[in-house]
């Protein structure tokens, strides 16, 4: 995309900070947004990016600072003060009420609050209008329970279009689409930054900021560590400032492959409030392999997990472990058959918020021997189980009593791997179990899964990542609309055929090929 | 006796009363609504109402006239509503707690200003009521307009605001902001809009609505105030807004329903003539609330942000 | 604003706001008393005398305490596994119709036996009371607190047809109210002569036994997960429905002791009176008590001395007793919001 260093600055921080308790967020960050022109915010998680963007919108206010739109300073924390600058944001968790259309969503807040009747006829007309000048195809009239995710996203963008957005700003906007779907992204976006709309594209994917943006800003750690014209940098470059140092990559040593030991045969399910459900799946894990499952998410991923973890039952087929079939399925029946499990959602799922180390570790077995004895708790051993915990994992905090809401996201999962890790489980379910960290606690937990690996634990590594699918699995399934694809060993198969798959093309595979294939690696 | 049973259905006496019982119903089941749809639920329904009885009838009492006493219940009621909110939305307290809280408050505050302020009365002094107006031409209609247009003026308004919050939510700007709250707060607040003033706003107005629901008790049903006379209404109307799936229309068949099945039974004891105990059928209203609930809680859509505090920039 | 969670708060935090809780809903009574046309600190002075000042007065609190302290761990225990028991009320009264229909002569034992059956046979009815609610709710995802609460009006019906009908007392000239209940089925007196019963003492081993239960059992644990987090709890294993059909038996059992304390403690028969709302002001004392069992205890002999020194003082001063009600339910909120500020501060920003 053409670069456009000259024209005026329709967007600029300057020396924005912000500060919550022990933690700098945001030190000093100042830029300029070019008409025409299209940033990317590089960053890991935890390096501030959405902080400032926050600040951009005033849902934070800053400590220090100023933001001007178009020559003129926003006021701090009014939200409605950045929309009416022509700032639109299409957040990575879309902001759609669900149980309404498309226009009512779009339209929500653009007419006088209290106007005797909402024009639905204009709102209408606007939308198709803008619709057809950007290319983004949507029924105003659907609901968005209907929608798929990529077109849930134009309509996100769509939102801020038509409140005149002349400065687009997009959180991780990647993170929830197809390749497929990343490339029509990315013809909207050249095609809005055609029609004279400058865009703020933040990621942490590097080739994504490559194909995309004019000119990179890297945050890390609260501060601006480096700006970059993209034409005249890389990938590998690029990397290096983003973390700050050199993380080796995880060395991966030739699986020890062992016998099947967790089986799902034909089974299909619907899990609960989620409508993600699975379709006659069949799945065969074997001991010190680490499978990976690649997809875009809300394909089926959750109620797979919710199904190995138990807390979901299959309505038809089985599941079989070592290869004896499994009549009643729960979580308990899941603990002990040693699977070890991690939840994708560590807040919600993972950890009771407001009790205390102690308490959370021992909340999958407290009902053993070791911990209670005739209806009552030896608080005294789950306290010892703890410390073990909090050494073993390296978990930073300040005593076993402490509330595990004031953790932070790394020391909750290192807990979540001491629980999930005791006694050796032989399967471990691993959902997401990256998400949201930064960099050394990705690693940690990398190195956690590989270990386990190596001393012959079965391992389901389910990631919106490829990248580190791709890294981690001895072999790759991928997952789409319910079903799974047959499986491949490492290297099999390129990014572009995963793809491929994770948009449901090519998804001939039946319950019969994935066995077919199953019994070709055997 | 069965026949006699049946024939009630067909006199329009009977069909006059349950519009009657149904209008307080009406007034609080729209007002627990408008507060749930914002995502707020409203448990100090039952102490609004008692004040909103009071203050209606007591501005009467002393001297006021009548639609003053209605808009000083209204606004008594919006008070409450105001704590209710403050307390649930920007404090994030829990709802229910709260709202017991609140139907304890409103209800002590009440029976205590009502010992002050008529310490030397033995028993409660009466007001003069609304009194039934025939609409003219309408009300000559044969069974349905005798039933429909021969009430009160504070029935008449219960059926207006039935149209009016439908009209609100459905087909204004601050309608889809206030059903957008509930459902989704972070589409509101991102849209600049504040989920805030929505949220305690609709938990004003929808207080409002129940206490002008009470009044409609001590000043056009009856025209005097008595300690406990709210009697488990405002539960009632909580029930109400459940079974008619947060949608004024149903909600309003509901509160007719009800008031019908209640009218009935005080004409069903008289017709069996004492063999089935009173309380029995003093108690269907509420055991029927119950069976309702049941019935419709399984394929209930509620407001998904319904109990589930926001907190700006948090999602 | 924004509210952002505090690390561990001190001491004196934990104590500063619900102490400030206490002044603010004394500075509204004062008000109150006030607008009533008395001096709130002589007013004070009658409240403290009326609940605390003899010995007469302190045995009076602490009788009424004891209802409370049943509801409120009834309350207390519920509320811990978000069961929003609203019903403590109607369970009161169960136990209170169980002990009528035990101890006015169906049983003939003496009272080493004929009292345990019938605080057995009490906390039955009260459980079986709040089974239902709790299975519609597990079940069929029915909103526990409008079924418990719609509860408390249908089962005074049925307390009120009972005392027309089959436990009608031939010999009470007319009014609806039981026969009294014998001689071996009453609570012993704590002190000769005075109204303070054994059901104080048994309220007190009840805020223990619960207490332990909370605190070192499997059970109590289970309680607080769910009441927490219940999709963390069902990820773990913790079978969330049957502890919270488990929490709701101990919470109905529990308040229907207030019932078997207040008939065969105190009154000697069932009429439709004997709970002015001690199921509701359960929640109050719950609460205030921040739901521990042993908080319970204190919390309900303050809310007792506030309603019995009430009493006494406006039968001198004037002043509505409903000032009470008004002072309990003031001090619920105020001390919600105090809970709330010791854990979060106010960001205006």
């Amino acid at each position: 995309m053409a670069s456009n260093q000259n024209g005026a600055a329709v967007l600029s921080l300057s020396n924005i900070t912000k500060i919550f308790g022990p933690l700098v967020a945001n030190d000093a960050i100042s830029f300029s947004l070019q008409q025409g022109e299209v940033i990317a915010l590089l960053g890991e998680n935890g390096a501030g990016k959405t902080t400032l963007m926050n600040i951009l919108f005033g849902h934070y206010v800053a400590d220090e600072g100023t933001v001007t739109a178009f020559g003129r300073e926003l006021p701090k924390g009014d939200p409605q003060a950045a929309l009416d600058a022509g700032i639109g944001m299409v957040h990575q968790h879309f902001t759609l009420a669900e149980n309404m259309t498309v226009l009512e969503n779009i339209a929500l807040g653009t007419q006088g609050l209290f106007a005797v009747r909402f024009n639905r006829a204009k709102a209408r007309d606007r939308i198709i209008g803008h619709a057809k000048d950007f290319g983004l195809a949507v029924d105003p009239n659907a609901q968005i329970t209907d929608l798929s995710v990529g077109e849930r996203q134009r309509v996100e963008i769509l939102k801020a279009l038509y409140r005149d957005a002349r400065v687009l700003i997009l959180d991780e906007p990647t993170a929830v689409l197809t390749p497929l779907e990343t490339e029509a992204l990315f013809k909207t976006l050249k095609m809005l930054v055609a029609k004279g709309l400058s865009i703020i594209f933040i990621s942490h994917k590097l080739q994504e900021v490559m194909a995309v943006s004019d000119r990179v800003l890297v945050l890390r750690g609260g501060k601006m560590v480096g700006e970059e014209v993209t034409a005249s940098t890389d990938r590998k470059a690029l990397a290096s400032l983003m973390v700050g140092e050199d993380i080796a990559p995880p060395k991966i040593e030739q699986p020890k492959t062992g016998k099947t030991v967790f089986e799902l045969n034909n089974v299909s399910a619907v899990g609960q409030g989620t409508g993600s459900s699975l379709q006659g799946v069949s799945l065969q894990l074997k001991a010190g392999e680490i499978t990976g499952l690649a997809g875009v998410s809300g394909n089926g991923q959750a109620a797979l997990a919710a199904l190995i973890a138990g807390t979901l039952s299959p309505s038809t087929g089985s599941v079989s472990i070592n290869g004896a079939e499994i009549g009643n399925w729960s979580p308990r029946v899941a603990l002990a058959n040693k699977i070890g499990r991690i939840p994708e959602d560590r807040h919600a799922v993972g950890m009771i918020g407001d009790m205390s180390v102690t308490e959370n570790v021992v909340s999958e077995r407290y009902l053993s021997g070791r911990f209670s004895r005739f209806g009552f708790l030896n608080w005294g051993a789950a306290r010892k189980f703890a410390e073990d915990i909090i050494r073993d994992f390296d978990v930073k905090c300040p005593s076993p009593e402490a509330r595990v809401r004031l953790l932070s996201g790394g020391n909750m999962q290192k807990l979540i791997l001491g629980r999930a890790f005791d006694g050796n489980p032989q399967v471990i379910l691993a959902n997401q179990p990256t998400r949201g960290l930064d960099v050394g606690a990705v690693s940690y937990v990398h190195e956690q899964l590989l270990k386990a690996r190596a001393r012959g634990a079965s391992i389901l590594l389910i990631s919106e990542d490829l990248d580190e699918v791709m890294t981690l699995s001895d072999q790759i399934i991928v997952m789409s609309k319910g079903r799974l694809s047959s499986p491949t060993k490492r290297g099999e198969r390129t990014i572009a055929e995963l793809g491929e798959l994770m948009a449901g093309h090519g998804f001939t595979a039946s319950a019969n090929s994935v066995s077919e294939v199953a019994t070709d690696a055997a | 006796m069965l026949l006699d049973a049946i024939d009630i259905l067909f006199t329009t006496g009977f069909w006059v009363a349950a519009i009657r019982i149904a209008s307080p119903l009406i007034f609080a089941t729209m007002g627990e609504l408008i507060c749930e749809r914002a995502g707020v639920l409203n448990l100090g329904i039952e102490g609004i109402m008692t004040v909103g009885a009071f203050a209606g009838w007591i501005t009467v009492y002393a001297g006021g006239d009548l639609w003053t006493g209605v808009l000083i219940a209204a606004l008594a009621g919006s008070m409450f509503g105001l704590l209710h909110g403050v307390l649930t939305v920007p404090l994030g307290l829990s709802q229910h707690v709260t709202g017991i809280g609140i139907t304890l408050l409103a209800t002590s505050l009440t029976y205590f200003t009502y010992r002050v302020a008529l310490a030397d009365s033995t028993s409660p002094p009466k007001i003069e009521p609304f009194q039934p107006y025939p609409v003219p031409g309408l009300s000559e209609i044969p069974f349905v307009g005798e039933i429909l247009f021969t009430q009160t003026p504070l029935t008449y308004l219960a059926f207006i605001i039935v149209a009016v919050v439908a009209w609100v939510l459905y087909r204004t700007p601050l309608g889809l902001a206030v059903r957008a709250a509930g459902e989704n707060p972070v589409a509101v607040e991102a849209q600049g809009i504040s989920v805030t003033g929505i949220r305690v706003g609709a938990v004003m107005v929808g207080s409002a609505l129940m206490a002008v629901g009470g009044a409609f008790l001590t000043m056009s049903a009856f025209n005097s105030f008595f300690f406990e006379m709210i009697n488990g209404r405002g539960w009632i109307c909580i029930a109400l807004v459940v079974f008619g799936s947060w949608r004024p229309g149903k909600a309003l068949i509901g509160a007719i329903l009800f008031a019908a099945f209640d009218a009935y039974q005080v004409r069903l004891q008289q017709v069996t003539g004492g063999v089935i105990p009173y309380q029995i059928f003093l108690m269907l209203p509420y055991v029927l609330s119950i069976v309702a609930l049941i019935v419709v809680a399984r394929r209930a859509t509620y407001p998904k942000a319904l109990m589930v505090p926001y907190q700006k920039g948090e999602r | 604003m924004r509210l952002e969670p505090k690390p561990a708060p001190t001491l004196a935090i934990t104590l500063a706001y619900p102490a400030m809780a206490i002044l603010v809903t004394f500075i509204i009574a004062a008000i109150l008393v006030m607008i009533a046309g008395a001096a709130p600190l002589q007013v004070f002075g009658l409240v403290l005398k009326g609940a605390v000042g003899s010995q007469f007065a302190l045995v009076e609190t602490l009788t009424r305490a004891t209802p409370l302290i049943f509801t409120g761990l009834a309350i207390a225990v519920a509320f811990r596994a978000k069961l929003w028991n609203i019903g403590a009320e109607a369970q009161l009264y169960a136990g209170a119709v169980m002990t009528v229909l035990l101890g006015t002569g169906a049983i003939a034992a003496p009272a080493a036996v004929l009292i345990p059956i019938i605080i057995a046979g009490a906390m039955l009815a009260g459980a079986l009371l709040l089974l239902g609610p709790a299975i519609l709710k597990t079940r069929f995802g029915v909103d526990e607190v409008v079924t418990t609460l719609l509860l408390n009006f249908i089962f005074l019906l049925f307390v009120s047809l009972l005392l027309e009908g089959p436990l009608k007392d031939p010999m009470g000239l007319g009014w609806p109210q039981s026969e009294r209940v014998v001689s071996e089925a009453r609570l012993p007196r704590v002190i000769q002569g005075k109204r303070l019963h054994f059901g104080f003492i048994l309220a007190i081993i009840c805020a223990i036994g619960v207490w332990l239960i909370m605190a070192k059992s499997v059970l109590g644990y289970e309680m607080r997960a769910v009441g927490h987090n219940p999709e963390a709890a069902r990820f773990a294993g913790i079978p969330v429905n049957r502890v919270l059909v488990k929490t709701a038996l101990l919470s109905g059992g529990l308040a229907a002791l207030a019932g078997v304390s207040e008939v065969a403690g105190l009154k000697g028969n069932l009429t439709l009176d004997i709970s002015p709302g001690f199921g509701y002001t359960g929640i109050v004392v719950a609460m205030l008590a921040f739901l521990n069992p042993l908080g319970v205890i204190l919390s309900a002999i303050f809310v007792a001395g506030i309603f019995v020194g009430a009493d006494a003082m406006s039968r001198s001063a004037g002043v509505p007793s409903y000032i009470s009600d008004v002072m309990v339910a003031t001090a619920l909120l105020s001390m919600v919001t105090a809970i709330m500020l010791t854990r979060f501060r106010i960001r205006w920003r």
